[in-house]
């Protein structure tokens, strides 16, 4: 069976319908890429996913793991190993940047019933991650993005994914803002953890991004829903002729 | 302020013989003070500085004056501990002296530390001054200093502390006010007196606790006077229990280039107020005030910040938190004036405030007043909530919520306690703020 099945799902935001019927199913070790023009729903998809507030779910379901992920918390999807990498990383100041992420680390093995990391377990498999994801441990001692650049957000929503493993990971926008050096960098810690257990959900306006992170699939969403769907030469039609004549109400 | 007929509190205040030294100045002092007193009775919330502490309720309580037993009353040494901190101590348990819990074997050279009664009765004059000033207060603009005026007229004893010029006193000096439960519901008062000498240097941790019951009204007065380039770290932790009354007024005066910072916690009590008073008299004095209040269940606790720059390149920084839970009230004023002659000084103020409830309420008020020039000056205040935005996101990575409200709440507070510089200090009060954070 699929690790998420999507099916008919309709969301309103603010009253407004965002989400109009969309349907998807991911499996295990698949990267999939979710294309479209403003304001087609991309970000709606991920927030629904996540479980933030505000965004209202009328009909349809979705199916993680088999089970109904929209009757859970946000910290209970986290715990299950859903993951979201913020288009907008918030700044959290006074709250330390390891802190937080052992918090976080912990609540999710509590969660699941595993013995939680004292911080010497942990401090060695951040030190392990960091090699990995080649950032530098001064990013550590900081607030939670508090002061960070732009690409040093995206960099850190990686490296947070890093440590904490999940098993679906939801990139919103993640190569928004970047700079081609940062992009390269995202995409290499996207790369490094490509596995054969963990599917991901890149969420993007660009096809820039699909030349570092190749994906198995491509999706073309607009107005609320999934009007296309490819391999990776879809992105590369998309670049060539844009939004526009994809699906009804594509050019909205 | 006239009133028909005396308030309960008022009474039973005033239904107590004064304390008799001997000292014909002091005694007539107080007898100054208890006549203010009984003719101004306590101040309502038209007056500008109660406007947000209403003393209806305290008003019409009776509590009994002094504890006979206060001498064998069992404190356990826990109540006062602290990590990193075993120097001199002074206690009093219920306004009484007590030495058996006080630490004052092998002072260091140039420190003074003892009981006021004691220093009065060794030699009072240098003390004429300070204990004759509250007398003087009498004009209508201080009408709201009522429990001043009491407690000039009651306290009995207090903390003398006095640090000899140049020296530098290298352990925290520890003062301890402590509320033990007793048959009755007790009233004390304490007179506090702290100087400096010129470039002394000292560590002052203040602290006040109390049993849970029976209810209690602690009054404590302190005059701080640092001289010519003294230096002052002074922590506050008030954590008395939720049945117990504090109200204290604390007035600091900086000479030349004397230095003051304070940092506050405001945990505890039923009703707490405090005055917080500093005079910048000599160039380039400085104060620097943190501090955080964290009322909740139904506790009110007011904070009144008065700092008066009087002199010139003065500078103060004051940077407070309030937190409230439940149906809990806090109360902030900053009140800020940079006087004619001023010139150069630097003042800032910031008051931030979370509401966790929809109960809660929190009334802050900045004041500015500039007469100088060349002044810098900034203040701000706000009153909110959580970011929901932070709160999705410590979610999203699996913290629960109520930990997510908690890992906030306390990131807030805690940047009052950044640059308190006894590290062991800094971490145990970071615990007491987290362990008042709504489970």
């Amino acid at each position: 069976m699929s690790m998420l099945i999507i099916e008919n799902l309709h969301a309103r935001v603010e009253g407004k319908e965002i989400l109009k019927g969309l349907s998807l199913s991911v499996n295990a070790g698949e990267v999939h890429a979710i294309m479209g023009p403003n304001g087609a729903g991309k970000s709606t998809l991920g927030n629904v996913l996540s479980g933030r507030d505000g965004y209202e779910v009328t009909s349809g379901s979705v199916t993680y793991d088999g089970i109904d992920l929209l009757a859970l918390e946000p910290e209970a999807r986290a715990a299950a190993g859903v993951f979201l990498a913020f288009q907008y990383p918030v700044e959290i100041p006074g709250v330390n940047n390891t802190y937080f992420l052992r918090a976080a680390f912990n609540a999710q093995r509590k969660a699941r019933g595993e013995k939680e990391f004292d911080s010497m377990q942990f401090l060695k498999l951040v030190r392990e991650k960091l090699k990995v994801m080649q950032i530098s441990d001064e990013l550590l001692h900081r607030a939670v993005n508090e002061g960070f650049s732009g690409g040093e957000k995206k960099r850190n929503e990686i490296f947070q994914m890093a440590v904490l493993e999940p098993q679906l990971a939801i990139l919103d926008e993640t190569d928004s803002g970047l700079d081609i050096d940062a992009l390269k960098h995202v995409a290499d810690g996207v790369n490094a953890l490509r596995s054969p257990d963990r599917a991901f959900l890149m969420i993007t306006h660009y096809q820039r991004l699909l030349d570092y992170v190749v994906p198995d699939f491509v999706h073309v969403l607009a107005d609320g829903r999934i009007v296309e769907s490819g391999d990776k030469s879809l992105a590369l039609k998309l670049e060539e002729h844009g939004y526009a004549g994809l699906g009804e109400g594509a050019a909205a | 302020m006239s009133q028909s007929a005396p308030l309960p509190l008022v009474e039973s205040l005033l239904d107590v013989p004064l304390p008799a030294s001997g000292i014909a100045w002091l005694d007539a002092a107080r007898h100054e003070n208890r006549a203010a007193f009984a003719a101004a009775g306590l101040p309502d919330t038209r007056v500008e500085a109660w406007k947000y502490t209403a003393l209806r309720a305290l008003g019409q309580r009776r509590f009994t004056h002094g504890d006979d037993g206060a001498a064998l009353r069992a404190v356990a040494a826990s109540t006062f501990a602290l990590p990193g901190v075993d120097g001199p101590r002074l206690v009093f348990v219920n306004g009484v002296f007590r030495a058996d819990l006080s630490a004052l074997d092998a002072l260091p050279a140039g420190l003074t530390l003892q009981p006021l009664s004691q220093a009065l009765h060794d030699d009072p004059e240098p003390l004429r001054f300070v204990l004759s000033r509250p007398a003087l207060i009498g004009d209508a603009r201080e009408v709201g200093d009522a429990f001043t005026r009491i407690n000039a007229a009651s306290a009995a004893d207090g903390v003398m502390l006095r640090v000899a010029a140049g020296v530098k006193v290298a352990a925290p000096v520890q003062l301890v006010f402590v509320g033990a439960a007793a048959d009755v519901e007790l009233a004390w008062h304490l007179r506090n007196v702290i100087e400096l000498g010129e470039g002394a240097d000292l560590s002052l941790i203040e602290q006040h606790v109390s049993d849970a019951e029976p209810a209690q009204l602690a009054t404590v007065v302190s005059d701080i006077e640092l001289h010519e380039g003294a230096q002052l770290h002074h922590a506050v932790v008030q954590n008395v229990a939720i049945a117990t009354s504090l109200i204290r007024r604390s007035s600091v005066r900086l000479h030349a280039r004397a230095h003051a910072m304070l940092h506050a916690l405001e945990l505890g009590g039923a009703l707490v107020r405090h005055d917080l008073r500093a005079e910048l008299v000599g160039d380039g004095a400085c104060f620097d005030t943190r501090g955080v209040f964290m009322p909740h269940g139904r506790q009110h606790i007011d904070t009144q910040l008065a700092i008066r720059h009087q002199a010139l390149n003065t500078r103060s920084t004051s940077t407070w938190r309030g937190v409230a839970n439940d149906r809990a009230r806090g109360v902030f004023r900053g009140a800020i004036v940079v006087a004619p002659g001023a010139d150069g000084s630097d003042a800032s103020l910031s008051n931030k405030n979370l509401l966790l409830s929809p109960g809660a309420e929190i009334d802050t008020k900045p004041e500015l007043e500039i007469y100088a020039d060349e002044v810098k000056a900034a203040h701000g205040a706000t009153v909110g909530q959580l970011d929901e935005r932070s709160l999705f996101y410590l979610r999203s990575r699996g913290i629960p919520l109520a930990e997510a409200r908690a890992l906030l709440t306390a990131a807030f507070c805690r940047a009052v306690l950044d640059d308190l510089p006894n590290e062991a200090l800094r971490e145990h009060l970071s615990g007491l703020l987290v362990a008042q954070l709504p489970a």
